[in-house]
C-alpha cells in the first residue's frame, strides 16, 4: 500500500484552535485525567522502581522480538489457538477479512484496539460485506458519527454530552426519550449493544500484553463489552502490533500496576480479561492470533527511536502535553496523537510522510516524565529533526538562513551591523508589542510562534554607555 | 504465503536489532510482599472495595448464609444463577437457584436477576477480585451476563499487592482469567464516571472471617 503524506501539523492545529467548542472539549477532561493519574501514581511508593522494571522489559523484548514471537507462536499454538503473520496493513486486513468470512458472519463485534484503526480494519471488512460494530462506548460514538478519534483513551473526548445525545437520537434511539445526562446515554448504548453481544457469533480484539512464555493474551477495560467480546462469540480474533509482547507471565505484576494507573488513573480498571487459546466449554472455542508488522520494525532499526516501540498506550503523555491540550487529538492526522504520535508515527510511516510531527512539540520534558516505561519523548523528537534536517536540500530556506546566520555571527562588526538595521526594521513586523509576522523565508518561524522585539538598547551599547560613566 | 511473511518479518526483526546491545538486566526493586499484619490488610481490601463503589459485607463463616439470604432479598433476587459446585449452605431457600450445570443457555443467564460466585484472590492494594475459572466460580459467562455480582471472598484469599497476587495465580495461568474491581464503568462522555454499562451494574462482596 502506498503511504500518503500527511498534511503539515502548522495547518492543522490552526483549524482545531478555531474551532473553539473542540478546544473547550479537550482541555478540561485532560486536567482532570492528569490529577487522577498523579494522584493513583503518588499512592505507591515504588513507582519509579515499577518505571525502571518496565522500561528494562521492554527493552529486552526489542533486543530479542524474534524469539520472543517464535515462542508466542509456539504457546498459542499448543493452546488450541492458531497464529498468523502480517507484514503491512493490506495483509493483516485480507487475512482478517478472510477469517471473518470462512465463519459465515456478515457482522462482528469490536472491542477498542489501536492497531485496528491503525491498518483501518473497519473499512476493509466493510468492503468485504461485513459490518463491524464497536463495542467500547467512545469508539462506537466516533463510529456513528463518522469521525475519527482525537485520543487514544477517551477517542470521543472532543464530543460533549449534546452532540452525543443528538447523535444517539439520529443513530441507535431512534424516536426515544434521551436527556444528556451520561448515565441515561450510556444505558442507551448498553441497551444497542446487548442485542449485539448476544448474537454476534465472531469478535475482533486488540491486545494489551502477549506473553511470550504461556501465549496469554490480555485486555483491559472498563465497559465489560471486552469481557462480552471476548467471552460469547463462538470466534475470536486477536490483532496485535508485535511489540505486545511481554517475556513471562510474572511480568504483569509490573504492568498491571503501571497501565490503569497512568491510564485512567485508576489503581485498577474494572476488567482486564486474560485467555490463552481455547479452553474447553468456556468462552470462544476457535481463536485467531494475527500479528501486525506495519512499519514496526523499521522503528526497530533505529537505536534511538526504538524506544518509541515500549510504548503501552496509555495516553499520559498526550494529557500532560501543552501542545496537545490545546489543538487536541484531530491536528495530528494519525491514530496516534499527541507526544508519542509524534514519535511513532513518523517511524512508522517514514519522516518523509511525516515530517511536521517531530516540531509539534515545545519539548518541556512532561511526557517523558509521566511515560510509565520511560519513553524518552523529547530525545527521540531531536533524533528525528536531526533526520529530517540531514535530508533537506542544501536549498532548503532554512539551510540558507542557517548559513546566512553563521555568516553574520562571524564577526562583532557585522553581528551589530545586523543588529543595529533589525531594531529599525523590526517597526514594519510588530503589533501590540511582540514581532507576529516577518516577512518571506522569515515568515515560517513566526506562524506559530510570536517573537520578542529587539530592545532599542543592546547590552553592547549599554556596557559602552556604562564604561563611558564609569571613566567620566 | 503465511510462511513468506512470517520468514519476512523475523528477517526485517533480526536485521533490526543484529547491532544492539544486550539487554540490561531487569531490576526487580518494587514491592512484593507487605510486611503489615492480616487486619490491616483486609480492612484496605474492604476500602478500596467500596471505594470503586462495590457493595462489601463483611461477615463470619456461620453468618455467611444469612448474610447472602438477606443480599438477594434486598437486591430483589429470586432467580440466581450459580457454579454447579457452590455450596448448598451458601444458597437462600427463598430463591429459584439456576445451577449451570447442564451449561445453561446464555437466554437462561441473561434472565436472572443475579449470579453467585466465589473467587481465586483478593487484592486489597487495588480493590481487586479474581476469577480463575476454579471451585465455585464457573465459566466466565456465568459471571458477566447478570446485572448483579454476588462474590464470596474469604480472608485467607486476599493478599496485599499485586506482584503477590500474580505470584499467587502462575499455577492456573493458561485458565481464562478475569480481575474484577468495581462494578463495570465508563468515562468515555466528557469523563463523567458512569458506574453499570455492560458488566454487572451491582458488584455484592462477602468478605468471610
Amino acid at each position: 500500500m502506498a503511504t500518503k503524506t500527511l498534511p503539515m501539523f502548522p495547518q492543522t492545529a490552526k483549524i482545531a484552535l478555531a474551532d473553539t467548542q473542540l478546544r473547550r472539549n479537550p482541555s478540561k477532561p485532560t486536567t482532570t485525567i492528569r490529577t487522577k493519574r498523579a494522584n493513583a501514581v503518588a499512592e505507591l511508593p515504588d513507582w519509579e522502581a515499577l518505571r525502571a522494571a518496565g522500561s528494562a522489559i521492554k527493552t529486552k523484548v526489542m533486543r530479542n522480538l524474534d524469539e520472543y514471537l517464535l515462542q508466542l507462536e509456539a504457546a498459542v499454538q499448543h493452546a488450541g489457538g492458531h497464529v498468523h503473520w502480517a507484514r503491512d496493513a493490506a495483509e493483516a486486513n485480507t487475512l482478517l477479512t478472510t477469517l471473518v468470512q470462512a465463519t459465515g458472519a456478515d457482522k462482528v463485534v469490536k472491542v477498542k484496539s489501536m492497531v485496528t484503526d491503525e491498518i483501518h480494519a473497519n473499512d476493509a471488512l466493510a468492503q468485504a460485506g461485513i459490518q463491524a460494530i464497536e463495542t467500547d462506548l467512545a469508539e462506537l460514538i466516533i463510529q456513528l458519527a463518522h469521525e475519527k478519534s482525537s485520543h487514544i483513551l477517551v477517542p470521543a473526548i472532543h464530543k460533549n454530552r449534546s452532540e452525543i445525545r443528538d447523535l444517539f437520537l439520529r443513530t441507535i434511539a431512534r424516536g426515544q426519550q434521551l436527556t444528556d445526562e451520561p448515565k441515561q446515554l450510556a444505558a442507551a448504548a448498553r441497551t444497542y449493544l446487548r442485542e449485539q453481544f448476544l448474537t454476534a457469533q465472531v469478535a475482533i480484539s486488540g491486545a494489551n500484553f502477549a506473553i511470550a512464555e504461556t501465549g496469554t493474551i490480555c485486555v483491559l477495560e472498563s465497559e465489560g463489552n471486552g469481557r462480552m467480546c471476548l467471552t460469547l462469540p463462538k470466534t475470536l480474533i486477536t490483532v496485535m502490533g508485535i511489540e505486545k509482547i511481554l517475556p513471562i507471565f510474572q511480568d504483569f505484576e509490573v504492568f498491571l500496576q503501571l497501565l490503569p494507573r497512568s491510564s485512567t488513573g485508576e489503581r485498577m480498571n474494572p476488567y482486564t480479561s486474560l485467555w490463552t487459546g481455547v479452553t474447553p466449554g468456556d468462552g470462544p472455542q476457535e481463536f485467531h492470533l494475527i500479528l501486525v508488522d506495519n512499519g514496526r520494525t523499521n522503528v526497530l532499526a533505529s537505536e534511538t527511536g526504538r524506544q518509541a516501540l515500549h510504548c503501552i498506550r496509555c495516553s499520559a503523555c498526550l494529557n500532560i502535553c501543552p501542545v496537545y491540550e490545546r489543538t487536541g487529538g484531530h491536528a495530528y492526522s494519525s491514530v496516534y496523537p499527541g507526544p508519542i504520535g509524534a514519535i511513532l508515527t513518523p517511524q512508522l510511516i517514514g519522516v518523509e510522510h511525516a515530517k511536521s510531527l517531530p516540531y509539534a512539540s515545545t519539548l518541556c520534558g512532561a511526557c517523558y516524565e509521566v511515560c510509565p516505561v520511560k519513553i524518552n519523548i523529547p530525545e527521540v523528537l531531536l533524533h528525528l529533526r536531526g533526520e529530517i534536517t540531514a535530508h533537506a536540500s542544501p536549498l532548503n530556506p532554512e539551510t540558507l538562513a542557517m548559513h546566512q546566520l553563521a555568516q553574520t555571527f562571524a564577526t562583532p562588526q557585522r553581528y551589530e551591523r545586523a543588529q543595529k538595521l533589525a531594531q529599525r526594521g523590526q517597526r514594519l513586523f510588530m503589533h501590540n508589542g511582540v514581532i507576529d509576522h516577518l516577512p518571506g523565508m522569515l515568515a515560517g518561524w513566526t506562524t506559530a510562534r510570536d517573537l520578542a522585539p529587539l530592545p532599542q538598547q543592546s547590552f553592547r551599547d549599554w556596557w559602552r554607555e556604562h564604561k563611558a560613566k564609569e571613566q567620566a | 504465503m503465511k510462511q513468506n511473511a512470517k520468514e519476512a518479518i523475523l528477517a526485517r526483526i533480526r536485521r533490526a536489532t543484529a547491532d544492539s546491545p544486550t539487554a540490561p538486566s531487569i531490576p526487580h526493586d518494587f514491592l512484593t510482599h507487605d510486611e503489615r499484619n492480616r487486619e490491616a490488610i483486609l480492612e484496605e481490601f474492604i476500602d478500596r472495595l467500596i471505594d470503586y463503589k462495590a457493595v462489601v459485607t463483611h461477615c463470619s463463616s456461620a453468618d455467611l448464609p444469612q448474610t447472602i439470604a438477606t443480599a438477594c432479598e434486598q437486591l430483589h433476587i429470586t432467580h440466581l444463577a450459580i457454579p454447579s459446585d457452590v455450596p448448598s449452605t451458601w444458597l437462600p431457600a427463598s430463591v429459584t437457584v439456576l445451577s449451570d450445570d447442564p451449561p445453561l443457555s446464555v437466554d437462561a443467564i441473561d434472565k436472572s436477576d443475579g449470579v453467585l460466585t466465589g473467587c481465586a484472590i483478593g487484592i486489597a492494594q487495588t480493590g481487586t477480585i479474581i476469577l480463575d475459572g476454579g471451585a465455585t466460580q464457573g465459566r466466565r459467562m456465568l459471571s458477566l451476563i447478570p446485572d448483579r455480582h454476588l462474590c464470596v471472598v474469604f480472608a485467607d484469599q486476599v493478599v496485599s499487592l499485586v506482584p503477590e497476587a500474580i505470584t499467587r495465580l502462575q499455577e492456573k495461568r493458561t485458565q481464562p482469567i478475569t480481575l474484577i474491581s468495581g462494578p463495570s464503568a465508563t468515562s468515555d462522555i466528557e469523563l463523567n464516571r458512569v458506574e453499570g454499562v455492560h458488566g454487572p451494574r451491582t458488584l455484592q462482596v462477602f468478605v468471610v472471617g
